[in-house]
């Protein structure tokens, strides 16, 4: 089963891009009056944000996401089995940034064989196996969000393992 | 499990930063790219930067990007500078794509300060008391001097065995080819040579050579504006990626077709079919190394049917007859083409047999590449071909049966043609006559291996794990050089005349010396007595050209890490340190022959060595015409910028092969199964087909990537690709360790499930540190040493469990799913 639609989705806040710029001006400035006041921590913080709640979740049907903002597309999986990194009473739920981190095309989750594929330049990363690239150009592995399950089944993206594309910081 | 950066932010290159132009030094291609080093104390913000673009935002599909592989903290003039290398929009070659090998260019670089490529050698290491211990330049080379011109001064030059490279990129180009060849080839003399990845010295397209075509004839542009693309054993999303993706899927959507020969589907295959449509691709899965009997029954039809280029061949082909004979050193006559028809003509049914294919996709394959349009224009092709027949069954005769179909279709010289080696490295060829090799060369692994030679210069090649026969000439290398080394031990604490006499006493026992010249501690550098440092590009200021003979200067922009130097100033040093030692020896005459190479610098050797040939070409002129640079040859300069030729033979005078009449001539010669000696008894007695195959991911730079853990990370062993049902007959799983023997030797991998490999087929990687290829490949080559990696027949065995790193990785298939 192919999820394109839910991809569709995705694209049109992915390409959402002069809206964005404002709140990029925003934090910029906040970011200043901040600098003043204490000194910058060693590593990113990240928001917490709410993707889903385990409820909302079945086997091998992804749930398009945004991290961490809303010009960073990513998917929500619930793999049905404790795979790489996964959370949540059986460990297996993940998320990964759909942007290929090769050239920054839209990728699209193949359910067949658990894969996200870049139709760009046939880059294939593993949603099994930590965002392993399978086969493609590159660098890296898929950025894979840091997710936390709360007691009430809430799941938080608080974290992300790699540079996601188009961003000299994950946080911009 | 996947291997994770961990990184979330990068710096920003400031508004300042220096800019250098950089041709990717690994594979072919050639892309450019931009390097941007700034201060360990700057940086850029998000709206004033070196990008000039606003990185506050998020940048679009195809926006400029660095990845955290593309940067690095490195030296520069002595200080610590940040690094940036990114892929450049502008240069026609790649348009800002980047393959998965330049684009870690930046992290492959050697840094002190991240800790990158610590494996690099830093300063001459000399075997000294049980094991290497670093010494100066000067040390060093008047051991490698003293021990080289005894050698050759009592006995002869060809007591001097010589492994040099004689590509570009790298550690190769046109200054280190001329440093190399100067010393070898001018000031000596040196037969018993052979390059860096084959048991000899010659070239791997004889036949082309002799035809008048030479093998590098078109722009990649052809790729976008022909009607059909033809790839021969080759891969080129895997080993030529943006040629594939800039140039090549552009002419599918302009609606080129695609014909893939290859026994093998590879991740080619698959993406055609994604751009095309399978509609408008032909994968010819010939059996192993029919590749010949392929051709020969396509010109057949092709001549057959009329559709020849009538006109092109009156004009540009020789006419009467027999032009060269076989013989010693000619694999197969050359002549006109009815002449050769009289050897080539091989019916439908025969071809069909032969290559295992049906006839009626042979003849769609002839249809796509010359049947005339209705309006009866001619259709325009591009043929390429690399290693599936290079290193095939019949090297002179299959690529000649290619360049045939091309040459009777009228497909050289024009636009939207081509008929061309894909490549490996880049180009950087420019040496003095070698004419003294000899034609066929020495085969000098047999050499080696026979107790011949007693000094082996040894440079940027490893033929412990890129040569065939490896596992034999592995043996007896280690007992020849291991005799030196006790030798040297033995003389522990003497004097530097009675060193030297020690070594050379024993290399008249039948031992070597060995000095081995590499950027890192190789794995034929475990069997050297002197091992010098070596920088690259990058390191260096370094020219080289492309597959469509695109010459470009790529420029310096960090230091050679510790006291390493360019291979033509060691060379430099290496002449120096002869002459002055021959001197003494009261040898002048000889001493003589090593004057002239005061270089200070690799523009020094440039200047002395190919700009000599080309004049019109400098440094200051190439670095003008920046990232896109000028295709070879170089016709002049005018207004401040170099005039090249986009395309060969447009003028349909064919001089490759240096005849007078500017005509092609046809290779005249019919199938005859395997040529090589040894071949049919080994298919005749294994289970299966060894394939010898390259992957993304670090073909061209699996030296450096023995270091890089984005790469060990996801093929920690040497793959095999294998057929499910070969794996479970055998009882082996997916990550598994098995080892592949026969008569020749042994070698392991790691199993890979692929459904797309045919049973009694498997398809391993080469040239891995991990598990070399050539170690069960058998000495048989061809009748001008050309060796065949390619068809090698095993046995398999699973060796052990998956271990922990195997098991951890994905298995799934290679191929893109929509």
């Amino acid at each position: 089963m192919k999820c394109n639609k839910l991809v569709d989705v995705g694209r049109r806040q992915f390409l959402r891009g002069g809206a964005v710029a404002g709140v990029g001006a925003a934090a910029t400035l906040m970011t200043g009056v901040q600098a003043k006041a204490a000194t910058p921590g060693a590593q990113i913080d990240y928001d917490s944000t709410k993707l889903a709640n385990l409820a909302d979740l079945t086997v091998n049907e992804p749930v398009d996401i945004a991290f961490p903002d809303a010009d960073s597309p990513g998917i929500l999986l619930k793999m049905g089995e404790a795979v790489e990194g996964g959370v949540g009473p059986d460990a297996d739920i993940v998320a990964y940034s759909v942007l290929c981190p090769h050239r920054g095309w839209y990728m699209n989750y193949n359910s067949e064989d658990r894969t996200l594929n870049c139709p760009g330049h046939f880059s294939r990363f593993d949603a099994e196996a930590g965002g392993q690239q399978v086969w493609g150009h590159a660098t890296q592995n898929l950025p894979q969000f840091t997710l936390r399950v709360d007691d009430d089944g809430d799941i938080y993206a608080e974290g992300v393992s790699d540079l996601i594309f188009g961003r000299p910081s994950n946080v911009l | 499990m996947a291997y994770k950066r961990q990184i979330d932010r990068l710096p920003i290159p400031p508004s300042d930063a220096t800019v250098h132009n950089v041709t990717c030094h690994y594979c072919i291609v050639g892309c450019g790219y931009k390097a941007y080093t700034w201060p360990r104390n700057k940086q850029g913000t998000t709206t004033d930067n070196a990008l000039g673009i606003d990185l506050g935002e998020q940048q679009p599909a195809d926006g400029t990007w660095i990845a955290p592989s593309m940067y690095n903290m490195v030296q520069q003039n002595g200080q610590d500078v940040h690094l940036a290398v990114v892929p450049d929009q502008d240069c026609v070659v790649n348009s800002g794509l980047a393959s998965i090998r330049g684009a870690r260019m930046a992290e492959n670089r050697p840094s002190r300060v991240t800790g990158t490529q610590q494996q690099r050698l830093s300063d001459p290491l000399v075997w000294r008391n049980g094991v290497w211990q670093p010494t100066t330049w000067n040390d060093s080379l008047d051991l490698v001097a003293r021990v080289t011109a005894r050698i050759v001064a009592e006995g002869s030059e060809d007591d001097l065995v010589v492994s040099m490279f004689d590509h570009g990129g790298s550690a190769g180009g046109y200054e280190n080819t001329w440093g190399t060849g100067k010393l070898y080839f001018d000031s000596m003399k040196v037969k018993n040579c052979r390059i860096h990845n084959r048991p000899a010295y010659m070239s791997e397209v004889h036949s082309s050579r002799d035809m008048g075509v030479d093998e590098l004839n078109y722009s990649y542009s052809d790729f976008e504006i022909t009607d059909t693309i033809v790839m021969v054993g080759a891969n080129p999303l895997e080993t030529q990626s943006n040629v594939f993706l800039n140039h090549m899927v552009p002419g599918m959507r302009n609606g080129a077709k695609f014909i893939m020969i290859d026994p093998r589907r590879s991740v080619t295959v698959n993406a055609c079919e994604e751009v095309a449509g399978p509609e408008n691709v032909l994968h010819l899965a010939i059996n192993p190394g029919s590749d010949m009997a392929l051709f020969n029954t396509l010109l057949t039809y092709v001549v057959d049917q009329g559709w020849t280029d009538d006109d092109f061949i009156a004009a540009s082909t020789f006419q009467a007859g027999e032009a060269v004979g076989e013989g010693s050193g000619q694999p197969a006559s050359l002549g006109s083409l009815d002449f050769a028809m009289q050897d080539i003509r091989t019916s439908l049914a025969e071809g069909a047999e032969i290559c295992g294919v049906a006839e009626a996709d042979i003849v769609k394959a002839a249809e796509w590449i010359a049947k005339p349009n209705a309006d009866g224009s001619r259709r325009k092709c591009v043929t390429g071909y690399e290693k599936g027949i290079i290193w095939g069954n019949d090297n002179y005769r299959t690529v000649g049966a290619v360049v045939n179909l091309s040459l009777a279709t009228g497909n050289i010289g024009r636009e939207g043609t081509g008929c061309c080696r894909m490549g490996g490295h880049q180009e950087g060829y420019y040496r003095p006559g070698d004419g003294h090799v000899g034609r066929p060369a020495t085969y000098v692994d047999q050499l080696l291996i026979g107790g011949g030679g007693k000094v082996h210069h040894v440079w940027a090649t490893d033929h412990y794990k890129t040569t065939l026969n490896a596992a034999q000439f592995k043996r007896v290398y280690k007992r020849r050089s291991d005799m030196v080394k006790d030798a040297i031990d033995a003389a522990a604490g003497g004097t530097r005349e009675q060193l030297v006499d020690a070594i050379v006493a024993a290399v008249n026992a039948g031992g070597l010396f060995v000095v081995d010249v590499d950027i890192i501690h190789s794995q034929i550098g475990q069997a050297a007595h002197v091992i010098l440092p070596a920088c690259e590009a990058s390191e260096m200021n370094l020219t080289s050209m492309n597959g469509e003979r695109r010459l470009r200067l790529s420029e310096r922009y960090m230091d050679p890490f510790g006291n390493s130097k360019p291979d033509c100033l060691i060379a430099a040093g290496v002449a120096q340190h002869m002459e002055a030692v021959l001197r003494e020896m009261g040898e002048d005459a000889y001493a003589d022959q090593f004057s002239g190479y005061d270089w200070q610098s690799e523009e020094d050797a440039f200047m002395d060595g190919y700009h000599q040939g080309n004049p019109d070409v400098t440094y200051d002129r190439l670095r003008a015409m920046g990232n896109n640079g000028v295709q070879e040859p170089v016709r002049g300069y005018e207004n401040g910028a170099l005039v090249g030729t986009p395309r060969l033979y447009t003028d349909g005078v064919f001089i490759r092969h240096g005849r007078d009449d500017g005509k092609a001539l046809f290779l005249s010669a019919g199938w005859r199964g395997w040529q090589a000696p040894g071949k049919a008894q080994e298919e005749a007695s294994h289970e299966f087909w060894i394939n010898n195959v390259r992957a993304n991911i670090f073909w061209q730079n699996q030296f450096l990537d023995q270091d890089n853990d984005f790469v060990q990370d996801r093929f920690p062993y040497p793959f095999i690709e294998m057929n499910a049902d070969d794996m479970a007959r055998l009882g082996v799983s997916a990550g598994d360790l098995v080892e592949i023997s026969n008569g020749n030797g042994a070698t392991q991998g790691m199993a890979y499930p692929t459904d797309t490999a045919k049973p009694g087929h498997v398809a391993m990687v080469f040239g891995s540190p991990a598990g070399s290829q050539g170690n069960v490949v058998n000495p048989g080559v061809n009748e001008l040493i050309l060796p065949n990696y390619k068809h090698t027949w095993g046995n398999i065995r699973k060796l052990a469990d998956a271990p922990p790193q195997a098991r951890a990785i994905s298995f799934k298939s290679k191929e893109f799913t929509a």
